[in-house]
């Protein structure tokens, strides 16, 4: 799970992180509002999207009156901002963090993710900050410096210590650096983070250390123990299908391809992916049913495929192991004519009680298209999307199939659109 | 002959009284010979009572010694379930298969670390995997027993279903299986493929191995690296993920390329230039390991 800007630096706080005094936002007013109360003469108003690179998308713009910050935070607010991270959709500005500014004199870096080599967290530092971090560990990663702690004794005072000293942190201000890396890494450790990521964290010229943006990932295996977290949860930063998916407990993700697949399990489901893009196809989404796949779980992620407007044609891919072929046949069927389904279907099952579940697919008089093995079944997605463009030009029978899909089409999205904000 | 588990081992399921610890431990007590294989459960609060005859004891300890169990599966709901890990390793037992998905990686991270600094002996496969299977002789896990036929392919892989397709296609093609090891797909977990390579390389009863990674990490490069200084038998392999986009985690919480790293490319390249003939197409992966016999 991911968390907002101003809601990292409140988290940051209670650890005894420093950091810049701001005030979130949701209107302009309140904005003008904000930098009054904040005091000073320059202040930073800072668009609070989940996605980072905001500075480069213009989500981040520095104010020196009252009237600019107002100015700045028309302009941003309600903006779409476009980010490496965005995509190019972009995603909507709903709320700002109003900052007092910042007297730089040195940007670094931090961060802290699971090394899976080492099983320990690692703390990643530069004194490169303010930069692409991924592009400074291509090019200087003699530039980064790890440290893996010890899950047992913490970061210790040393070892920070060093950190900053090795990134540049100058003698004076090598103690709070120290502190300051301490509480981060206590931060990441009792929040259950997966990523926490201070870029930049900055020297002032008056020679304090303070984290001048805040990242932090959850693992959302341990949001169980974490109320205060799940409260953070803002889900118009989530994609709404991927929402509703999680509502009946399926594993989502939207992409940008035209067919929708739904498989059961996470390795064999990018598998399915992978070889529908071998075939020339792409995907337009990852869609783990997982184990326990029921006739109703089947619907709803028919319908979360459907409501994607980009999907022209599905690919059902089950190894039926615990979850029997003829059950998921069932399912399939009755989700096809619940949602009168008018893109081609192309299923294939393998594993216990395949037949009766091929068996099923042909009596239910469906125009569903079967197959023997994963390479058929991507070849024969593919071919029914060139076959579909094909018979399109002519107009003939098809007609009807086309003419059934923009009614029902958008009608799914809103709804599943207002499912995610309701909740 | 086989890795980890065969005939003789003596199993104790841990979680034997929730839905599926229940489901399975049947299902798997049905495969083989899994009537003599299973021979206790856990449960602190139900100890005396038993399971469709399974004895139930109150501690993973007090069923090795009366029980004689030397392996655990363990199907512990993911809030306790590390716990439950530790207490089959503090039992001194020789495997533990820790099916559970979802556990977290911090209590995954504190498992780990106390494992190595203690020196424990004990080898934990998992968690959030399918289990080991040892066709014809037990299985151990959820994977579907009929799809497995005894022979002397090893097959490693992160994945469930996965490793289902690969075994299917083997057994589709009249290639038995000496062992089928779901290693798991978290980030932070027991056995990774090289170790599992270990046991395939020395166990005289394979002959080759099917490989199957996917996107996150770093362990099969590391696999495939030790396979080109020490593997004496064929490794053929396939990675999931090659669509997948960066920073978009792929059900699995390992599944994930972060910092441009863990990509499905950059990993078959490795294995490629170790010396492991690689496929992208998972329909091909029973082909590929037929033609490396040969």
């Amino acid at each position: 799970m991911k968390i907002h800007e101003y809601q990292g630096k409140e988290i940051f706080r209670r650890y005894g992180v420093p950091t810049p005094r701001g005030i979130p936002c949701f209107s302009v007013e309140e904005a003008v509002a904000a930098a009054q109360r904040l005091g000073g003469k320059v202040w930073v108003v800072k668009a609070q999207i989940h996605a980072g690179g905001r500075g480069k998308g213009g989500g981040v713009k520095v104010a020196k009156s009252p009237d600019e910050v107002r100015a700045h935070a028309k302009k941003i607010l309600g903006m779409q901002l476009v980010t490496h991270q965005t995509g190019p959709e972009g995603q909507k500005v709903r709320r700002l963090l109003i900052e007092e500014g910042a007297n730089i004199a040195k940007e670094l870096y931090v961060g802290l993710v699971v090394d899976r080599g080492t099983q320990k967290v690692a703390l990643m530092a530069s004194s490169e900050g303010g930069m692409d971090i991924e592009q400074v560990a291509a090019k200087t990663p003699e530039r980064i410096h790890k440290v893996f702690v010890d899950p047992q004794a913490g970061l210790a005072e040393g070892e920070a210590r060093e950190v900053a000293r090795r990134i540049g942190v100058p003698e004076g201000a090598l103690g709070d650096a120290a502190r300051l890396l301490q509480g981060l890494y206590r931060c990441f450790w009792e929040t259950d983070a997966s990523l926490v990521e201070v870029n930049p964290l900055i020297v002032t010229r008056d020679g304090r250390v303070v984290a001048l943006d805040a990242k932090i990932n959850f693992d959302d295996n341990a949001l169980f123990r974490h109320e205060d977290i799940v409260a953070l949860r803002d889900l118009d930063e989530e994609d709404p299908l991927e929402i509703e998916a999680s509502r009946h407990d399926l594993n989502y993700i939207s992409l940008d391809g035209r067919i929708g697949c739904m498989v059961n399990g996470a390795g064999l489901a990018m598998a399915t992916m992978d070889t529908i893009k071998l075939f020339g196809g792409s995907p337009a989404n990852f869609l783990d049913v997982g184990g326990g796949a029921t006739a109703e779980k089947v619907t709803a992620a028919f319908k979360i495929m459907l409501s994607n407007p980009k999907v022209k044609a599905i690919l059902v891919n089950i190894f039926g192991g615990i979850m029997k072929c003829d059950t998921i046949a069932t399912g399939v069927v009755a989700a096809a004519r619940e949602v009168k389904l008018a893109v081609p279907l192309v299923v294939r099952m393998k594993g216990t009680n395949e037949d009766l579940g091929k068996q099923i697919l042909k009596d239910s008089g469906l125009p569903i298209i079967s197959a023997d093995n994963m390479a058929d079944a991507a070849q024969k997605v593919v071919a029914s999307l060139a076959q579909k463009k094909a018979t399109a030009k002519p107009k003939s029978k098809l007609q009807s199939k086309p003419k059934a899909k923009p009614k029902k089409k958008p009608a799914a999205k809103k709804k599943a659109k207002a499912k995610g904000k309701k909740k | 002959m086989s890795i980890l588990i065969d005939r003789n081992t003596r199993v104790v399921t841990q979680g034997i009284t929730g839905k599926t610890g229940m489901f399975h431990t049947q299902t798997s007590r049905a495969y083989a010979n899994g009537k003599a294989c299973y021979v206790a459960g856990v449960n602190p609060k139900k100890a005396g009572e038993n399971f469709d005859g399974i004895p139930i004891y109150g501690t993973v300890r007090d069923a090795r010694d009366k029980a004689g169990v030397n392996t655990s599966v363990i199907y512990v709901p993911p809030p306790f379930a590390a716990a439950a890990i530790w207490e089959a390793v503090e039992a001194d037992l020789d495997l533990v298969i820790c099916i559970t998905e979802g556990i977290p990686v911090r209590d995954m991270i504190e498992v780990r670390d106390r494992m190595r600094k203690q020196g424990r002996r004990t080898r934990l496969v998992g968690p959030n995997c399918p289990g080991v299977i040892t066709p014809g002789e037990i299985k151990i896990g959820i994977m579907p027993g009929h799809i497995h036929k005894p022979g002397r392919v090893g097959v490693v892989s992160r994945s469930g279903t996965l490793t289902y397709e690969a075994v299917g296609q083997l057994t589709e093609l009249g290639i038995g299986q000496s062992s089928a090891v779901g290693i798991g797909g978290d980030p932070v977990n027991g056995m990774k493929h090289v170790d599992v390579l270990k046991l395939f390389n020395d166990d005289p009863g394979t002959d080759a191995v099917i490989m199957i990674g996917e996107i996150g990490g770093s362990d099969e490069e590391d696999a495939a690296r030790w396979v080109k200084q020490h593997m004496t038998k064929p490794v053929v392999g396939f990675i999931a993920g090659v669509t997948a986009p960066p920073g978009k985690r792929m059900g699995h919480a390992g599944a994930i390329i972060s910092g441009g790293k863990g990509t499905a490319q950059e990993k078959l390249a490795v294995m490629e230039s170790c010396g492991i003939r690689v496929t992208r197409n998972p329909a091909e992966m029973g082909k590929l390991l037929r033609s490396a016999l040969r």
